[in-house]
């Protein structure tokens, strides 16, 4: 049951972090005219947080109690 | 290639592969060996939330605003990852209460309310029947568009056709056709239409592969890849604002903001998403991959569709092609026929997709939660009569399906033009994010009353209706458009558009931000004035609390009454059929131990409760409850009883949690007397050991002694030299004797901690010098050969000098007993090893067994086999050094010689023990030996 | 001629008393420091009675007995076993092995002599 509390702790704080993310002011900052690897910055920041938060969940729920 | 018949005759190929595969999935589950109990096929089934909207309206949506497609994927991710709290609770309770749809998981919770279960059922079908309309417009769209190929040509006005020969409405009929096929051929719905799950899963591959393709084709076909796209789209004047789109276009921040809440809220309360998450769900374990499999999902299905949106820009400028046809205008205008019918294939699946599964869940509710509890309450009808109604439940279901269907083409005849896909998804998707209160809200808070939940839900359907729907039907020419402009009767305040004068924001977020208060703040506050019923107080309890409870323990212990097995047999066989029933009964006669029909079964409240269970799993908790009250003579509890039996459930729960904590208590205690006995039990036997040692090393010098003064007491004959040596031995032996008392007298006090410690500066160089200087006289009678190898000078160590000179004597008279007995060799090395001084005393002798370097300095232990070896001391040399060394803070160990002959005893003693360190030890001794 | 009497023991002091107190009774004593020098000397000196240590290093004393006992051509060498081990069990072990004696350390000079002299007067 710890573990439960815990994996469920962890995802609560991945939700968060993905809200403090994808909004103001996070996004006001790549909101820019310059380009990362040919690719628009906020384009490529957006893609890449949202991967990394994947690849974060991934590892939570994925991990054994 | 793309001529109608090779179209339609594809659409039809592919619909008959999705029952194929469904037949097949079908046919695996009734044979046991389900083709959906797999989590890959679970996340892929998750997916039918990318349909027509997600596979043309993305792009269409990117190309007028940049990003603001996004959050329609990032919100439901930031969703998932509260799915391990909230969804596998709401699971759990689904599973439990055999929930067969969102209408009759709300209605449930507020105390099986019919009237509940339909009005969510009538928001659900009415909200969803604009998402509907989209999926027919985008089929029938691409339907259009492919057939004019070559040509690019935009379809013509709805309204311009005649009924019959639209499109769209034979798109409605053959999807109906195709879902009523698929989704009605078993009745039961708490029970899984594996055949669909498996068949939406495939099309969920299809439509991300046909997107893809698309994707990669005109990135890296047409362009020249992401760089380049984006380098175009930089450089056009017209696109270079979508590249930081923030600010402008979409409202901003806010915007932003709300559509990710309302995708939040989507993703757990459509109708489709509910049946595939919660329903369709097999084992609560796959959400573990689900969690991550989805998203990802979603990430991949949304790389492309900015180069897309940018690409048709540029391809198609001035705006003459719609953004939304992109995905499929692109192949076709590059000649690629293959890849145009792989997207009109791919948006097909998306599309269908979304209606076979919406549809079916709805159809679930109409006919659950809408129809059946209205039908059954009329006698007229006396349907409480008829012995079979399977028939009927199926008929009323296929027909919910087809009106569905029709009821999204009207709509799409009546509104489909005025807006673009993804403004018609949103307008759905805010229509099911007013089920948010009252289901979040009956999960977490016991407070929230059916009053509550039926106030939120009228309030906030009210707004959104006057809000988004009244416009959409303005727009469309419905209603006059003045009511937009002026307001209604010339009210300025209460413009849809503009509620209250609440302008600047887009029309979503602005109708979101009003209904959701009007929602929550309706739900809180009646639930919160109004008393709970007893139905409604025990659903509330058995939902919120639903892990803290056994599962048996459920609903059974709230139900008081008469009833008799044959009625409910009956009942059972009305809406099941014979032969469900009988199996219902077989399975609670099996858990119950008991052979069914030879053992009759006893219809006491936990019978009745799962009668009642099976039933809800086919008509839904509210007309199942309606059915068994009934069938049995039931007392109807009062709200104080309910709450006694709740009370006393948690009291329950809590002794149980208690006693279970007590009973492993007493394991972890019980174990541990265990061990504690073992320990005594071995340490007897080194006890008897020991006492048999210290008996021989007492005796053998007594031997000599005895021996030799009787010699002397009777013997006159003896010569004064032989006098004298004898008498020499005696006292030799006497001193041995006296050796061992006191070590046996310092393991006493060293044990009981009684032993005084000094402490001074002690001069290690100065220890040994004294302590070899001692011994001189042994090593010479012994012929050991002594190398010593000491630094000029060393830090002191602080300590109790005696003790420590103990040690190294005990070490010393242990290598001379155990060096080469011909050429004995020690050596005694002092050096500063970091903050302690390492003395090591090496000798040539046998050294250690290997395994023996631990326990050589245990009490009573000594090297060798004590029966071959005679043993050389009392075996409390070594422990007593280490009690010793250990008390100053240090470490004594034995290691094989560098030669690899004899054995190397090390010990540490640290530099400068700080003297706070000696007083706490200190203290820490007297308190012990008080305490003794 | 002299009886001849084999002392098998690793305990220096004890063996210097021994060897003295069967000198003087008039036996010809010779001593072996441990089992295996004992089993030798049990060969070429052939004694008629062996003192017999029991906790030796190597070979014990219950070993040095049993091979004693082994061998036919030794059957009529008395073997007194000694030892500081007095228990119940050590001595029937010590006897079922073949030992004559079993005599518990410290032991009585007189007694031990009287023993022994009982011992070689029936051979």
């Amino acid at each position: 049951m710890h573990g439960f509390e815990k994996k469920g702790q962890r995802m609560v704080a991945l939700c968060m972090l993905g809200c403090l993310l994808f909004n103001f002011p996070v996004l006001a900052l790549f909101n820019v005219p310059a380009t990362f690897l040919g690719v628009p910055v906020l384009y490529a920041y957006i893609f890449v947080a949202w991967g990394l938060l994947i690849a974060l969940m991934a590892r939570v729920a994925e991990k054994r109690d | 290639m793309l001529q109608g018949w090779v179209v339609v005759a594809t659409s039809f190929a592919y619909l008959g592969l999705l029952f194929a595969i469904a037949y097949y999935a079908d046919r695996r589950a009734d044979a046991g060996r389900s083709l959906i109990a797999n989590p890959y096929i679970y996340a892929l089934s998750l997916a039918v939330y990318a349909t027509a909207w997600t596979f043309y309206g993305s792009v269409g949506r990117a190309a007028s605003d940049g990003v603001g497609f996004l959050p329609i994927y990032i919100g439901p991710t930031l969703m998932i990852a509260l799915w391990w709290v909230v969804m596998r609770k709401i699971l759990r309770i689904s599973k439990e209460h055999r929930i067969t749809s969102l209408a009759d998981f709300i209605a449930s919770r507020y105390g099986k309310s019919a009237l509940l279960g339909g009005v969510v059922t009538v928001i659900a079908v009415i909200g969803i029947v604009p998402y509907i309309s989209l999926q027919l417009k985008a089929v029938s769209n691409s339907f259009t568009i492919v057939l004019q190929y070559p040509a690019i040509v935009m379809p013509a006005k709805v309204g311009a056709v005649p009924v019959l020969q639209d499109t769209a409405l034979w798109v409605a009929l053959s999807l109906a056709l195709f879902t009523i096929l698929f989704g009605t051929r078993h009745l039961y719905s708490a029970e899984h239409h594996e055949g669909m799950v498996a068949a939406i899963a495939f099309e969920s591959l299809v439509k991300l592969l046909a997107f893809v393709a698309v994707g990669v084709f005109v990135t890296y076909g047409v362009y020249g890849g992401f760089g380049d796209v984006f380098a175009r789209a930089a450089a056009d004047p017209e696109l270079r604002p979508l590249l930081t789109p923030l600010e402008g276009v979409a409202g901003g921040y806010a915007s932003w903001a709300w559509l990710t809440i309302l995708s939040m809220l989507a993703i757990m309360f459509l109708p489709r998403q509910f049946q595939v998450t919660v329903i369709e769900n097999t084992d609560e374990k796959h959400l573990n991959k689900a969690i991550w499999l989805f998203p990802l999902y979603m990430l991949a299905i949304n790389l492309f569709v900015l180069p897309i949106a940018f690409g048709g820009r540029l391809h198609f400028p001035g705006g003459v092609v719609d953004a939304d046809t992109f995905v499929l205008t692109i192949p076709m205008a590059e000649r690629q026929e293959l890849l145009a019918l792989l997207v009109f294939v791919g948006g097909l699946s998306a599309a269908t997709g979304m209606v076979i599964v919406e549809t079916i869940a709805l159809s679930t509710m109409v006919c659950n939660d809408f129809l059946m509890p209205v039908l059954l309450r009329m006698k007229s009808l006396r349907l409480n009569e008829r012995t079979d109604l399977t028939g009927l439940l199926l008929g009323i279901r296929r027909g919910a399906i087809l009106l569905i269907l029709l009821l999204g083409y009207l709509y799409f005849r009546l509104a489909g033009e005025a807006y673009a896909l993804v403004s018609i998804g949103l307008i759905s998707f805010a229509a099911v994010a007013q089920f948010a209160p009252a289901a979040l809200g009956g999960i977490f808070w016991k407070g929230g009353t059916r009053r509550g939940a039926l106030a939120g839900l009228a309030a906030g359907f009210a707004i959104w209706s006057y809000t988004l729907l009244l416009p959409a039907l303005a727009r469309s020419g419905w209603l006059p458009i003045g009511l937009l402009e002026q307001g209604p009767f010339g009210v300025a305040l209460l413009r849809p558009l503009q509620l209250f004068g609440l302008s600047g924001l887009d029309q979503i977020t602005h109708a979101m931000l009003w209904s959701m208060i009007a929602n929550l703040g309706a739900y809180v506050l009646v639930s919160l004035s109004g008393p709970q019923s007893a139905e409604e107080h025990r659903q509330a309890s058995l939902f919120v609390d639903v892990f803290r409870r056994s599962p048996e323990a459920g609903g059974a212990r709230f139900w008081r009454g008469t009833a008799s097995a044959t009625d409910l047999h009956n009942l059972l066989a009305r809406f099941l059929g014979v032969a469900a029933a009988d199996e219902a009964f077989r399975e609670y006669a099996q858990r119950k131990g008991l052979l069914w029909p030879a053992q009759a079964l006893d219809a006491d409240a936990e019978f009745v409760h799962h009668v009642e269970t099976q039933l809800a799993g086919a008509i839904g908790a509210s007309s199942a409850r309606i059915m068994v009250a009934s069938a049995v003579k039931e007392e109807a509890l009062t709200l104080e009883e309910v709450r006694k039996i709740v009370d006393e459930a948690s009291q329950v729960v809590m002794y149980s949690h208690r006693l279970e904590q007590k009973s492993r208590e007493l394991e972890a205690a019980s174990t541990e007397l265990r061990a504690a006995n073992e320990q005594l039990k071995e340490l007897d036997r080194l006890k008897d050991d020991f006492l048999s040692t210290v008996t021989h090393e007492l005796r053998t010098p007594l031997t000599s002694i005895r021996a030799f003064s009787e010699i002397l007491a009777r013997d006159p004959k003896v010569d004064l030299e032989q006098r004298r040596r004898f008498l020499g031995i005696i006292a030799k032996e006497t001193e041995r004797l006296t050796r061992l008392i006191n070590q046996v007298l310092d393991l006493a006090k060293v044990e009981s901690g009684r032993a005084d410690w000094s402490e001074t500066a002690v001069d290690l160089r100065e220890v040994i010098d004294d302590t070899v200087g001692a011994m001189s006289q042994v090593f010479k009678e012994r012929n050991v050969r002594l190398e010593l190898q000491l630094p000029a000078k060393v830090p002191p160590v602080t300590g109790d000098l005696d003790r420590i000179i103990q040690v190294m004597l005990n070490l010393l008279s242990n290598a001379v007993k155990f060096c080469d007995p011909q050429h004995g060799r020690i050596g005694v090395t002092l050096a500063e090893q970091g903050s302690a001084l390492r003395v090591e005393v090496c000798d040539n002798g046998p050294g250690v067994l290997p395994g023996d370097e631990k326990i050589i300095f245990d009490k009573f232990v000594q090297a060798g086999d004590t029966l071959t070896d005679k043993p050389q001391g009392s075996g409390l040399g070594l422990y007593i050094c280490r009690h010793i060394v250990e008390h100053h803070g240090g470490r004594i160990w034995v290691q094989r010689a560098p030669d690899g002959e004899g054995a190397c005893f090390m010990f540490t003693l640290p530099i400068e023990r700080s003297a706070v360190e000696t007083k706490t030890k200190r203290r820490r001794h007297g308190e012990e030996s008080a305490d003794r | 001629m002299a009886k001849k009497v084999l002392i098998v023991d690793d305990e220096p002091n004890i063996v210097t008393a021994l060897e003295y107190l069967l000198a003087q009774s008039g036996y010809q004593v010779k001593v072996a420091q441990n089992g295996e020098e004992g089993l030798e000397l049990v060969g070429s000196f052939a004694p008629d009675l062996v003192l017999l240590d029991v906790m030796m290093p190597r070979v014990n004393g219950y070993e040095v007995c049993r091979r004693i006992r082994e061998r036919p051509e030794w059957q009529h060498v008395k073997i007194v076993m000694l030892s500081a081990r007095g228990r119940e069990v050590e001595v029937s072990k010590g006897l079922s092995l073949g030992a004559d004696l079993y005599v518990v350390k410290p032991f009585s000079n007189t007694e031990l002599v009287a023993q022994i002299g009982g011992l070689l007067a029936g051979t």
